[in-house]
């Protein structure tokens, strides 16, 4: 008896260990939700407005985080930001992760040429560098977050295909999916149940690290002018914003360049804890 | 031959099943036009060392062979040819009719449903029974494995039973569909003999309880001796001597089977060196020709490699492989 306690007491502490970045990350993320969802209750001013009276103003008790150029108040617009990068990451991720599982799944489960074809596919769009493909995609359309959401589907189901193929060609081969097969089931009950359940891990974990990546993303591209357009509050607009004033007005990019770093972190955390959890138990 | 006189109605009949992988080397022929019939009720075993093609054999009844193995030849179930019918009637008869149970429990189940689901899954796809019957049969059926508190366990995953606890569940997990015919492929390998043990006085009850026939592969010819019926000792894919248990282990009439036999350790007063099987067995790309044990072979003569021998009567229900079943048969596997 003592020694099963003993155990669960251990087992416990290994719990509480492994959910204390997946309990950070989701605080992280959940407040960023709460923001994005409500960002007139938070913000204090109009993130558009222009004060003439307070241009360029350092941290302060009326703008904490300091005015730009125009006196537009930097942390209402980075609260609105938080609007639009949480956008950011969910349609610069969904898209992907969609196509790509659906593709990633059937050519692990069916191989043959599709499979071929599909390595060919990634061997091209990996030779490119992510983010050069990305930008020549949205030259070719024009700016705007759509385009940018078309560029990022068109390459990123890459990453998400490669990977779940992988985990479900390893999968298919465990004794549970002939198994399943013995016990006469079809083939879109043995992926969808069986195998996707237990492949999907890593493609979930990547989910979480690529929604911080894709806000980078957005944030290069809304810096380089293609992707959010100003004046609209994306933090990589508000980093642009305040580029020429570096020396004299670090607050107007430091704070969103702050906020990016957190929301990147919350998800890492979050994907970090659900690799954790998820983690085939022994 | 034999089975003419049998009394016992053939469940399964297989006639010359060969499943070939094309390799760089060449064609593989892991089973090598196998006849073998399983009556009604009966527990068949199949033996062979590793890579003799049982496991192979079994799992090409069932057609659960990879790409790109080939399957060839029949397998007439009640009737039906396993081998030839359109994928769609197989998805009825598997899980249904036919069910299979696996060597190692820890990856036969999936890691993450629990014991509940797996056998809800199976019990909704092969029975008409409603959500309450169902959850009334999935206790019922871990009872009849005898896991003990049975209700309380059915919330379980996999990871939450020991090894012999887990090949229960298995097995109840594939008894949910009530099928007339279990494939075991190795159901003990991985357990310790105590389980092992218990497993396969399990498996026998439930045979008579459920009126189902058997094949049951193994290495371990204690194992068969406990629980068969019948066997079939198979090498380098192919049928080398079937026969009844006791018949076979007490007269083998192969020299294949005379070596294993004089290979296992036996627990008598007088003690004996182990005559073990010299050189290792051949590969399935470079077959020799004629007998494919010939080359290992303490009986073989020019005769042996002159063309395959056929499986022909021996004794009753007892055919044999081999050139020499004669002077096999005079010869004392213990001497």
């Amino acid at each position: 008896m003592r020694a099963a306690a003993l155990e669960s007491r251990a087992v416990g502490r290994l719990r509480r260990q492994v959910r204390a970045p997946l309990i950070t990350g989701a605080l992280i993320i959940g407040l960023s939700l709460v923001l994005a969802a409500l960002p007139g209750w938070f913000a204090p001013y109009d993130p558009l407005a222009f004060d003439y009276a307070a241009l360029l103003q350092p941290p302060s008790l009326a703008h904490p985080f300091g005015t730009d150029n125009f006196g537009r108040d930097i942390l209402s617009r980075v609260i609105w930001g938080y609007r639009l990068d949480m956008q950011i990451a969910f349609f610069g991720t969904v898209f992907p992760i969609l196509f790509g599982c659906l593709i990633g799944a059937l050519v692990g489960y069916y191989g043959g040429w599709p499979d071929v074809v599909f390595g060919r596919v990634v061997d091209a769009v990996i030779t490119f560098p992510f983010l050069v493909l990305v930008i020549a995609i949205v030259a070719v359309l024009g700016p705007g977050l759509i385009n940018m959401y078309i560029a990022v589907g068109v390459v990123g189901w890459v990453f998400y295909a490669r990977l779940l193929r992988a985990e479900i060609r390893i999968q298919k081969q465990q004794d549970y999916a002939s198994a399943g097969k013995v016990m006469g089931y079809g083939d879109a009950r043995i992926i969808l149940r069986h195998l996707l359940p237990n492949a999907i891990t890593p493609v979930l974990v990547f989910w979480m690290t690529d929604m911080a990546l894709v806000i980078l993303l957005g944030s290069s591209l809304g810096y380089l002018g293609l992707g959010a357009q100003p004046p609209a509050a994306e933090w990589g607009v508000l980093i642009a914003d305040g580029k020429n004033f570096m020396s004299t007005a670090w607050w107007i990019s430091i704070f969103p360049g702050l906020a990016i770093v957190l929301t990147g972190l919350g998800f890492s955390l979050i994907g970090d804890g659900i690799a954790d959890l998820l983690r085939p138990q022994r | 031959m034999t089975a003419a006189r049998d009394p016992v109605p053939l469940a399964l009949e297989i006639r010359g099943l060969t499943t070939s992988f094309a390799t760089a080397e060449g064609v593989v022929r892991a089973v090598d036009g196998i006849d073998l019939e399983l009556r009604t009720g009966e527990v068949l075993g199949l033996v062979g060392e590793s890579g003799s093609g049982k496991s192979v054999a079994l799992r090409s009844l069932v057609r659960l062979v990879r790409a790109p193995g080939r399957i060839e030849g029949q397998a007439l179930w009640l009737g039906r040819d396993l081998i030839a019918m359109p994928e769609a009637d197989l998805l009825e008869v598997r899980g249904k009719e036919i069910a299979m149970i696996f060597q190692e429990p820890m990856t036969a189940l999936n890691p993450v449903l629990t014991v509940r689901q797996q056998i809800d899954e199976n019990l909704k796809a092969h029975t008409g029974l409603g959500r309450a019957e169902r959850a009334r049969r999935a206790i019922e059926l871990l009872d009849l494995v005898g896991i003990p508190s049975a209700a309380e366990r059915l919330n379980d995953y996999p990871h939450q039973f020991s090894g012999g606890m887990r090949q229960r569940v298995m097995i109840a997990i594939a008894l949910a569909s009530e099928p007339r015919l279990l494939l075991a492929d190795e159901p003990t390998t991985a357990l310790d003999v105590t389980i092992q043990d218990q497993i396969l006085k399990l498996l026998l009850e439930l045979r008579d309880r459920l009126g189902m026939s058997v094949i049951l592969v193994t290495h371990d010819l204690g194992v068969v001796a406990q629980t068969c019926d019948r066997v079939a000792v198979m090498y380098a894919g192919r049928i080398m001597e079937v026969g009844p248990v006791v018949e076979l282990f007490r007269n083998p009439r192969h020299a294949y089977t005379w070596g294993l036999l004089g290979s296992i350790p036996g627990a008598g007063a007088v003690r004996q060196p182990l005559r073990s099987i010299e050189g290792t067995p051949p590969s399935l790309a470079d077959l020799p020709p004629g007998c494919a044990f010939a080359p290992r072979c303490a009986f073989v003569t020019d005769a042996c490699r002159q063309g395959r021998p056929a499986l022909v009567a021996v004794g009753p229900d007892h055919r044999s492989a081999c050139v020499h079943h004669d002077r096999v048969a005079r010869s004392d596997p213990a001497a």
